[in-house]
């Protein structure tokens, strides 16, 4: 789908960190957790390429004037990096966007007797609230979220709402546990005595080490990767990342834009 | 009075002269969801070869101002996957699709000719000699003229379907590449494939892409395809298919007017699917305004 859309609120909600409302047509709401969006931030030709954007929320806003119709609404959460995203930080209420989505591939659910453990890295969490939403319907679900320091880690009050356990971990301890918060992860793999499924984003160190822990517990783990993007949808084989059989002689691409952006951590390359 | 669109290039009749490029629009199917594919006059398939290619490692893009390099590598499913996989939907399109092709040799690139020219769902063949992996050493059938009318020969003896030749920029006599390839037996020209280009991570002292350098695209490009498609229209007799950095209706009436009969549009997908079918729309609107009825009648009306 490509549609205009119109912000309804675009705030900073940690130094960096924005959060941005906007409406949506009727079919967005359907959206699978995990799937993202290509916006357009401007009509110029810099920057020209549509950025990638994970999915953090979707619902039905019901304006605070009495008498306006509720609105599907689109919710993305990003962090200031470069051009784009410095222009995205400074748009305002009721300027208007053009995106494309929902694109890609989202994350299976599994079933409902299994223990959901979503592992989180900075701006990484943004596809994964969307995902703890649908989780918490039908199974117990906990949290690990990692970041470098306490503005690093978004929106957790937010998780909590939903009854999600949440376990954070900073690097410089300034909030939670001090260190890396798959420590956190593999102290709960033990103690866990049902069925445990990993659903992990973030920095790509930080799912290569959940990949590895999940390979040596035999647990199910799906990841949502990165890619450089200029399409979004499987015609410029830009953003394709190495498969598991890939090697120098051999090499395995897959699509992260077609065949992801969510992958069986399995399915995909990682470094020993 | 509606403008008439329809242009005759190499052969093929087409409902208006814009087309989608190489390597841009995937195998067609891709980007069904956001074109009418027959609102276009053609779409051309990601280069081919005989085997499949998985390209280049990563970062294969990045974006530069006004535009964008890529070092996809030609990565494609091969003949034998587009024949099975690809051609299938082709057939349920009423609009030309045109195959994009290359070989590592002379032998390979005629092999490739007559394995397309036998897909009746391929309406046209598109020679790219501008691919950076050939065996006599780096791009010499893109950018040495002799080398150029041997490969377009040997394409020549095995097809009978309209033969288009793209060629590279990076040259520095284009019109010697055209006419080697007019020699040839070409039926119509496209130019301009990506200009080779650099970006750089100062911070890391690293160049950006992993194959060091890319093809620049996008509406960087624009005045140099532009200067390209008028000097070859002014020395050589085949029709031309314009390309590079064309983004809107103007800019595709643009290289209309130096001499190009048709024109293609490649980054412009990526950042509206729709991209083509707006062009077609806009072409339509510019002409019925300006009181042209009839597009061919702008082809090559340049005023100097
Ligand atoms: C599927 C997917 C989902 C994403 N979801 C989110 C999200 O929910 N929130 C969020 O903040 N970010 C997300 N990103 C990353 C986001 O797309 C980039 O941060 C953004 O494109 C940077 O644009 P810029 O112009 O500000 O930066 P630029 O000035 O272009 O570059 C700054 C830095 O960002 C990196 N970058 C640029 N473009 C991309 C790209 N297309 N993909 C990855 N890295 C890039 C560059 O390598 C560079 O280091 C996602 C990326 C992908 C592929
Ligand atoms: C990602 C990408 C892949 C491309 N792949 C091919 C290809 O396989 N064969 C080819 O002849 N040209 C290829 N091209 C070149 C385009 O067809 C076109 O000539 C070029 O991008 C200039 O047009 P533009 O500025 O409108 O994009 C590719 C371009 C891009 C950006
Ligand atoms: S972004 Fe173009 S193929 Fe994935």
């Amino acid at each position: 789908m490509q549609f205009k859309s119109m912000i309804i609120s675009n705030v900073e909600v940690s130094p960096g960190y924005w959060r941005m409302r906007m409406t949506a047509p009727p079919e967005l709401p359907a959206a699978q957790p995990g799937q993202f969006v290509m916006v357009r931030v401007n009509e110029a030709i810099d920057p020209l390429l549509r950025r990638p954007f994970g999915i953090f929320d979707v619902g039905i806003h019901t304006p605070a004037q009495t008498g306006a119709a509720p609105q599907p609404y689109l919710e993305m959460l990003y962090r200031v990096v470069g051009k784009a995203t410095s222009m995205l930080s400074a748009l305002h209420e009721t300027d208007l966007l053009d995106i494309l989505g929902p694109l890609g591939k989202g994350f299976n659910l599994g079933s409902p007797e299994e223990e959901k453990m979503i592992v989180g890295g900075g701006v990484g969490l943004a596809p994964l609230y969307l995902l703890a939403k649908e989780l918490v319907k039908q199974s117990s679900v906990r949290l690990f979220v990692g970041g470098r320091t306490r503005d690093d880690i978004l929106c957790i009050t937010e998780f909590e709402r939903l009854g999600v356990e949440c376990y954070v971990a900073t690097e410089d301890g300034s909030l939670g546990e001090s260190g890396l918060v798959t420590e956190a992860l593999i102290r709960r793999l033990a103690a866990c005595d049902g069925k445990p499924r990993i659903f992990a984003c973030g920095p790509h160190g930080m799912l290569n080490a959940v990949a590895g822990i999940a390979a040596q517990g035999g647990i199910p783990c799906q990841v949502s990767l990165e890619g450089y993007m200029a399409c979004g949808m499987g015609a410029c084989l830009g953003c394709v990342t190495p498969g598991h059989r890939h090697s120098g002689e051999a090499p395995d691409y897959r699509c992260v834009c077609a065949d992801g952006p969510v992958f069986d951590a399995t399915e995909l390359k990682w470094e020993a | 009075m509606k403008p008439d669109l329809s242009v005759t290039i190499a052969g093929l009749e087409l409902r208006n002269p814009v087309m989608t490029a190489s390597g841009t629009f995937g195998y067609g199917e891709e980007f069904a969801e956001y074109v009418d594919l027959e609102a276009i006059g053609a779409f051309v398939t990601k280069g081919l070869s005989l085997k499949p290619r998985a390209g280049n490692p990563t970062p294969r893009i990045v974006e530069t101002p006004g535009g964008m390099l890529n070092a996809i590598g030609l990565q494609n499913v091969g003949i034998d996957a587009f024949t099975e996989k690809k051609v299938p939907f082709l057939r349920t399109v009423a609009t030309p699709a045109i195959a994009n092709f290359f070989g590592n040799t002379i032998d390979e690139y005629a092999e490739m000719a007559r394995r397309l020219d036998a897909i009746p769902e391929v309406a046209g063949l598109e020679v790219n000699i501008s691919c950076p992996n050939v065996k006599q050493g780096g791009i010499v059938f893109g950018t040495d003229p002799r080398c150029a009318f041997e490969v377009v020969t040997a394409c020549r003896e095995a097809t009978i379907k309209p033969l288009i030749v793209k060629l590279s920029p990076n040259v520095t006599d284009i019109v010697s590449m055209a006419r080697a390839c007019a020699d040839a037996g070409a039926d119509a020209l496209s130019l301009i494939n990506t200009l080779t280009g650099m970006a750089i991570d100062l911070d890391r002292r690293r160049p950006v892409l992993a194959n060091i350098t890319g093809g620049l695209s996008g509406p960087a490009v624009k005045p140099v395809a532009l200067r390209m498609v008028w000097q070859v229209a002014q020395a050589v007799a085949l029709p031309i298919i314009g390309i590079g950095g064309i983004m809107n209706a103007r800019d595709a009436l643009e290289f209309i007017l130096v001499g190009a009969t048709a024109v293609q549009v490649g980054t412009a997908s990526f950042i509206n699917p729709g991209a083509a079918q707006a062009i077609v729309a806009g072409m339509e609107t510019w002409l019925a305004e300006n009181g042209v009825g009839d597009v061919k009648s702008l082809i090559g009306a340049l005023e100097i």
